[in-house]
């Protein structure tokens, strides 16, 4: 049987995100009979071509510089077009979602977002997802191969190690265009030097309820007390209070943290799509019907003007 | 340098409707309009606010194109309420949600027809599905390039000023047209509110229909909708959770409560 691929990028490492790709195209491979090879873009270190060949059965690595959008797909379209894959596996980055339709497209096969659960039904790809901004779950069935999945990546348990394994990595053979239409020309990381909300424990995120820029400032003191990251809804973004990269939900960030504390988030299906992965979740919003509770462990029915200079008071003392 | 602006746009069921109200029809695969509105779907009208402002410092013209039932003529209209220059609906009388594929060569060809452009402005992704993939799969079907989850175009002296969000923060991209985008939000393309007179006239103003037939497309394949990829199945997953409100006499009381919770699940992490 064909293999199926998983592409990664080096500069993200062998992250969840990655491991979450490898897992779930090791099952997806043993599935159907096939063999794993990874396609790692970008030049990997050490540790991530150990733990990646530790994963796969071939390695092959693409290393073509930053990202340009047009010259990396060209590079993944030749090697899937040598290695006429049953599956291309991505994660769910934007560069990833950028590529996806368009590879499967050129590739001749079909393409789907954002997928929660990979099974093969009489040799067809079949994925979940979300849709309807989370308020339902489709099952889509990919009719042309290959099948090309950008996956909700750490959703995946991770691929088991192969300790024993003596992958060979590969450097691909590569006719790359010399002149595209689009080039990156600056690259501005605004996260900070923070791990990546994705990966972040504790989450302190807010919304629109909280009226203006300035509450953020409190918000990030409760951060600081509980060593975790700042978060906040489309509405608080877009409001140009926070920017957009804080933004958690069906078109944000899907962060899967121990605990997701919502302040004045009122809970539209869109935002609980991004923290349907989220441990605990708990919320301060002065509407008991703020359909965020129903999705809470615990919460506060209270106006967080008054709430959260209290708990700053109280956790602060709690945690000496 | 005037720019020929196409936008495309999709109608939708109202995503803002609480969940408590959604309802879908299993056997058909679809969501049950029930009450709710039908909308523009937000990030196509990212999209056309985008494409407003552009035009509004280069010149040129906005060519808005929907490709959906016939209720599709009020996203239409009231694109161009929001002062797009011209409307082409084509006419879906197939299967309601086809597949992306499907849509993405009934726009390519209804961009063909239309001649030369410049640019194509698209949603990121439409809050009913949310395929995601509109913009990437026309770009192929045009042969030509694309650039995702752009929130501000800007025009150059040879070509297009982008800037498109990533994972971890932001990136300028510099591109020469023709080219396909894929518009997100931010704070500086919220669509405009229409004026009453505006709307007012864009009842008024002409709008061009096209069937499929119209386009030379396969027309049997696109109706079914579904060469592509088909959904075998839709239903609304149940869970809630029963929320533990703190109680307690005072506020202090509650807050101490809550203080605790949130110790007590941080505590092992
Ligand atoms: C296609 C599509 C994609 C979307 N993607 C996303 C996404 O990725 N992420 C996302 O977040 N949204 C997304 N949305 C938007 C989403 O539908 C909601 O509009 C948005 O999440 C609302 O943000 P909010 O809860 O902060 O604001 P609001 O809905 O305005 O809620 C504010 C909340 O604050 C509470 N509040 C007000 N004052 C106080 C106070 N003093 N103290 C305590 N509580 C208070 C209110 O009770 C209310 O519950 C999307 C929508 C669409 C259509």
């Amino acid at each position: 049987m064909n293999d199926v691929i998983i592409s990664l990028f080096a500069s993200a490492g062998y992250d969840r995100a990655a491991q979450g790709v490898a897992g779930a195209g090791r099952r997806l491979a043993a599935d159907c009979g096939a063999q794993l090879h990874a396609v790692i873009i970008g030049a990997p270190d050490a540790a991530m071509k150990a733990a990646v060949a530790a994963v796969a059965d071939a390695v092959t690595i693409a290393d073509i510089g930053d990202y340009q959008t047009e010259i990396c797909l060209s590079a993944l379209t030749q090697i899937c077009k040598t290695l006429a894959p049953q599956a291309v596996l991505l994660s769910n980055d934007f560069y990833s979602q950028e590529l996806a339709p368009r590879l499967a497209h050129r590739l001749g096969g079909s393409a789907v977002a954002d997928g929660l659960a990979l099974n093969l039904v009489e040799g067809k790809v079949r994925v979940n997802r979300s849709v309807y901004g989370g308020k339902a779950m489709a099952t889509i069935e990919l009719q042309r191969s290959p099948a090309v999945v950008w996956l909700r990546a750490r959703a995946f348990d991770p691929a088991p190690l192969r300790p024993e394994a003596t992958t060979a990595i590969q450097p691909a053979t590569l006719d790359l265009p010399t002149r595209v239409s689009t080039t990156i020309i600056e690259r501005k990381v605004e996260a900070g030097d923070e791990a990546r909300l994705e990966d972040a424990k504790v989450i302190v995120s807010g919304g629109r309820g909280l009226g203006s820029p300035e509450p953020f400032n409190e918000l990030q003191k409760l951060a600081n007390i509980l060593g975790a990251q700042m978060a906040a809804s489309r509405a608080a973004c877009d409001a140009g209070w926070v920017p957009p990269s804080w933004q958690v939900g069906q078109t944000g960030k899907k962060v899967a943290p121990g605990l997701y504390l919502a302040v004045a988030i009122h809970g539209a299906s869109q935002h609980l799509a991004g923290i349907s992965d989220a441990k605990n979740i708990a919320a301060i919003n002065i509407d008991k019907d703020a359909p965020i509770f129903k999705q809470c462990r615990f919460g506060i029915v209270e106006d967080y003007r008054k709430v959260v200079p209290l708990l700053i008071a109280r956790l602060n003392a709690l945690k000496k | 340098m005037p720019v020929n602006i196409i936008v495309c746009v999709k109608q939708i069921l109202d995503p803002e409707i609480p969940s408590r109200d959604f309802r879908v029809d299993a056997e058909q695969r679809e969501a049950v309009r029930g009450a709710a509105n039908l909308v523009t779907n937000i990030f196509c009208e990212n999209a056309l606010e985008t494409a407003l402002q552009l035009k509004e410092k280069s010149g040129g013209k906005i060519t808005v194109i929907s490709y959906g039932a016939d209720s599709t003529e009020d996203a239409l209209r009231k694109a161009l309420a929001m002062k797009a220059d011209a409307a082409i609906h084509i006419l879906n009388d197939g299967q309601a949600h086809p597949d992306p594929l499907s849509v993405a060569q009934v726009l390519a060809a209804a961009i063909r027809k239309l001649g030369e452009f410049d640019v194509v402005m698209l949603g990121r992704e439409s809050g009913d599905w949310g395929v995601g993939q509109t913009a990437g799969l026309l770009a192929e079907e045009l042969g030509v390039a694309a650039v995702a989850f752009v929130d501000k175009v800007e025009i150059g002296a040879d070509g297009l000023q982008l800037k498109r969000q990533t994972d971890v923060g932001y990136e300028r991209v510099a591109a020469t047209m023709p080219l396909v985008i894929s518009i997100t939000n931010d704070e500086h393309n919220v669509p405009r509110i229409p004026k009453t007179r505006d709307v007012m006239m864009s009842f008024r103003q002409p709008l061009t229909k096209w069937t499929l037939e119209d386009l030379g497309v396969n027309a049997a394949e696109v109706r079914a909708g579904n060469h592509y990829y088909a959904v075998v199945d839709l239903f609304i997953p149940v869970q809630e959770l029963n929320c533990e409100f703190v109680d307690g006499d005072t506020l202090e009381a509650r807050v101490e409560k809550f203080a605790q919770r949130i110790i007590e699940v941080t505590g092992s992490m």
